[in-house]
């Protein structure tokens, strides 16, 4: 955390450069020095598992663009000449492709894990508001580059998504055109979205350095959701404690990435994105990666165009405004038992939109979507609000040391 | 603290075991599979919507160590050749590519000479003028038509799609919770294109198909087809029994044509499957290593924390 450092340099050479640049220090103090709470479960290990994942999806985005062209009379040739002909270059694009969903389900988790134990809360408003900025740039990236294939699904999915830009009342066709670059997805769209695809992701990056350096100075959130009062019993040195944990966590969740990327590289696709993009051809059911489902079932929920719209951007603007609509005083899901089953509602209520986003929205599908985006918005708007008012919370422990001698004695109760 | 390292090495146990296991767990899918899949297809009445799935055939080239077989591509090859080239173009396919590891795999001199049977066009650099000469095993597999415009006057207005990537551009829906099931190891199921190619060559009827609307009619050059979306295709049936010789003993029905040929566009589709899955298998296995030396050096250093 903030304060002067521990570092102390080793050698002549890190003592030179620590006088004129105090990087090595800075490092240590983040790295290794750094007090993390000693109750972490591994649910905590998903914020190295993302930055794991967005620098494996800038290494192998960066050798693919070694061999894509973005013209749309190439474009879907030249993924097949990488699929094909390039040295390993099935091995790339399919680690890329498989690697934003395997991004997007743990930045899902890691969402989640904020959620179940408050992490938004006072004082990491900030650093929840970053991460949600992470995740609007990483949903506008992983959009463009499911373009860039320039598939069916590529096309059809940028014309419906960019369309959307239209239901803005007096300026919609204008931004669309200008979004276009033309009257309709064409050549400029595909080369702009390449142009942005590479750019967003160094966006991103430098996002998620802001939201580190948030997170350092507030300190981690935990399981007890009790902030670190005592350094010496509360907490462990980052390393090798939390790098050893993370590391693991890490492989493991890279044992899962290997199995998509290997064993069933096209399951989360869509077979529709290995016709190439005919514009005169509309595809029967045009639907979007897994990943924006529940969002894509909001915005066919509502009967109208600018209605939906509203209203898709909004499930995810809610979450800016998260830290000051939850009104309890307590942070984790363990000590409070209402929210506990709201949070878990709330998660099949999401689970069960992103069903519906794949379905095509007939008869009793449509109903069930609105139902279930309604209460997408009466979770944030109207039951965190009340339940923080109402609900009768356990008592919170006073320390992270209690909480984790609380939990051994429990445990030691259950084996007995 | 012990039931959490408790779990965790559940969990790596149970990813070692479901790799271990998934070479017999999937014989015992594909057992269970063509049940599963009559169970999972209603049979509508007369509703033109729910159509039987196709049959879930026995791939070599499925499952974790899958591999092609090389004599079925070879079989396959020669039904493409003799019969689907006639109409479908094959763009991304190099005579080369006949030659190379993990396709049929002919000798490079028979790729040559096969090659030299074809004719390309080509802007010459003497004369300037675009002139033909014999293809050459870097050339790519020449189109029967021109363009569009022409395969769709010589085909009574349909267009053959380009069969490069024909076996994963074309799929079929599974309901929930089927579709789950696909994704996982043992269970994992990825051949739903190949499986719906061969079940299009089968499907052929005289009959109308059970599922089709009562008023539907057929126009000019289409046929029934009991799998194709909508019950009918453009496509006139293109396989008899014994239209295409096979020298090896394997039998000359439609059948058989209809597996390879699926086979073959597989291979077209995914010619790097077998180094896919080799590689696949190797990086499971050293994370998998990794994994437990991580555990147990985490294990190790987190030994004097309670937490």
């Amino acid at each position: 955390m903030s304060g002067p450092s521990t570092y102390v340099p080793k050698n002549a050479a890190a003592r030179w450069l620590e006088q004129r640049l105090p990087i090595l220090g800075f490092a240590h103090d983040s790295f290794v020095a750094y007090p993390t709470p000693k109750n972490l479960n591994y649910w905590w290990t998903f914020g190295a598992i993302l930055s794991f994942m967005l620098v494996a999806q800038i290494v192998t985005g960066v050798v693919l663009a070694m061999h894509y062209t973005a013209n749309t009379n190439l474009a879907f040739n030249s993924v097949e000449h990488i699929m094909r002909d390039v040295n390993w270059g099935w091995m790339i694009r399919y680690l890329h492709a498989n690697g934003a969903s395997m991004f997007f389900l743990a930045v899902y988790i890691h969402i989640a894990r904020g959620l179940y134990y408050g992490s938004y809360k006072a004082p990491r408003e900030v650093l929840w508001i970053l991460g949600v900025v992470i995740f609007l740039l990483m949903m506008a990236t992983a959009f463009m580059g499911y373009v860039l294939p320039w598939g069916q699904m590529s096309f059809w999915g940028a014309t419906v998504i960019t369309n959307l830009f239209s239901a803005i009342p007096l300026v919609g066709d204008a931004i669309t055109t200008w979004l276009w670059g033309g009257y309709s997805v064409d050549n400029p769209t595909l080369n702009r979205f390449f142009s942005l695809h590479y750019l967003l992701p160094f966006m991103i990056a430098a996002v998620v350095g802001l939201h580190v350096w948030a997170l350092h100075v507030v300190g981690q959130n935990n399981p007890a959701g009790v902030d670190i009062k005592d350094v010496a019993k509360d907490s462990v040195p980052f390393t090798p404690h939390a790098t050893m944990k993370d590391a693991l966590g890490i492989s493991v969740f890279l044992m899962l990435f290997a199995w998509f990327a290997f064993f069933v590289p096209n399951y989360l696709g869509h077979s529709d994105n290995y016709i190439e993009a005919n514009p005169l051809v509309t595809p029967p059911h045009i639907v979007p990666e897994w990943y924006f489902l529940p969002f894509y079932a909001i915005l066919r929920a509502i009967p109208s165009k600018l209605g939906g719209v509203i209203f898709m951007f909004g499930s995810i603007a809610v979450l800016f405004v998260l830290p000051w609509l939850d009104t309890s005083r307590v942070r984790s899901a363990t000590y409070r038992p209402l929210y506990k089953i709201f949070f878990w509602l709330f998660i099949l209520c999401v689970i069960c939109l992103g069903w519906l986003g794949s379905q095509p929205p007939e008869g009793g599908a449509v109903l069930a979507a609105r139902i279930l985006t309604a209460y997408y918005f009466i979770h944030f708007l109207v039951i965190m609000p009340l339940l923080g008012l109402f609900e009768t919370t356990k008592p919170v422990p006073a320390s992270i040391a209690d909480a984790v001698l609380a939990k051994q004695a429990g445990q030691a109760g259950a084996a007995h | 603290m012990m039931k959490r390292s408790l779990s965790l090495g559940l969990i790596v146990a149970g990813l070692a075991g479901a790799l271990t296991v998934s070479a017999m767990a999937e014989d015992a899918a594909k057992a269970a599979a063509p049940a599963a899949h009559e169970a999972a297809a209603p049979a509508e009445e007369g509703g033109g919507h729910s159509q039987p799935q196709p049959p879930r055939n026995d791939w070599s080239f499925a499952g974790v160590f899958g591999h092609y077989d090389q004599a079925q591509l070879q079989r396959g090859f020669r039904v493409f050749r003799e019969v689907c080239s006639n109409c479908h173009s094959a763009n991304l396919l190099a005579f080369r590519n006949l030659s190379e590891p993990g396709g049929p795999e002919f000798s490079e001199a028979q790729v040559k000479a096969l090659a030299a049977e074809y004719k390309v066009k080509e802007l010459s650099d003497k004369t300037g003028d675009i002139e033909e000469r014999p293809a050459r095993p870097s050339d790519h597999w020449p189109a029967p038509f021109a363009n569009e415009i022409k395969a769709r006057e010589a085909n009574g207005g349909a267009l053959p799609p380009d069969m490069s990537v024909l076996a994963k551009a074309r799929s079929f829906h599974k309901p929930f919770p089927f579709f789950i099931f696909d994704a996982l190891p043992g269970l994992s199921y990825q051949e739903h294109g190949v499986d719906y190619i061969t079940a299009i060559m089968n499907g052929y009827r005289d009959e109308k198909p059970h599922g089709a609307k009562a008023d539907d009619t057929l126009a000019a050059g289409q046929s029934w087809n009991e799998y194709m979306p909508g019950y009918k295709i453009g496509m006139p049936k293109p396989l008899s029994d014994g239209a295409v010789d096979y020298t090896d003993g394997t039998p000359k029905t439609v059948d058989q044509y209809a597996k390879d040929v699926s086979a073959f566009l597989m291979w077209t589709a995914e010619p790097k499957l077998e180094q896919r899955k080799k590689t696949g298998m190797r990086a499971l296995i050293f994370l998998l290593v990794l994994s437990g030396l991580l555990y147990a050096t985490k294990k190790r250093i987190w030994s004097n924390v309670p937490h």
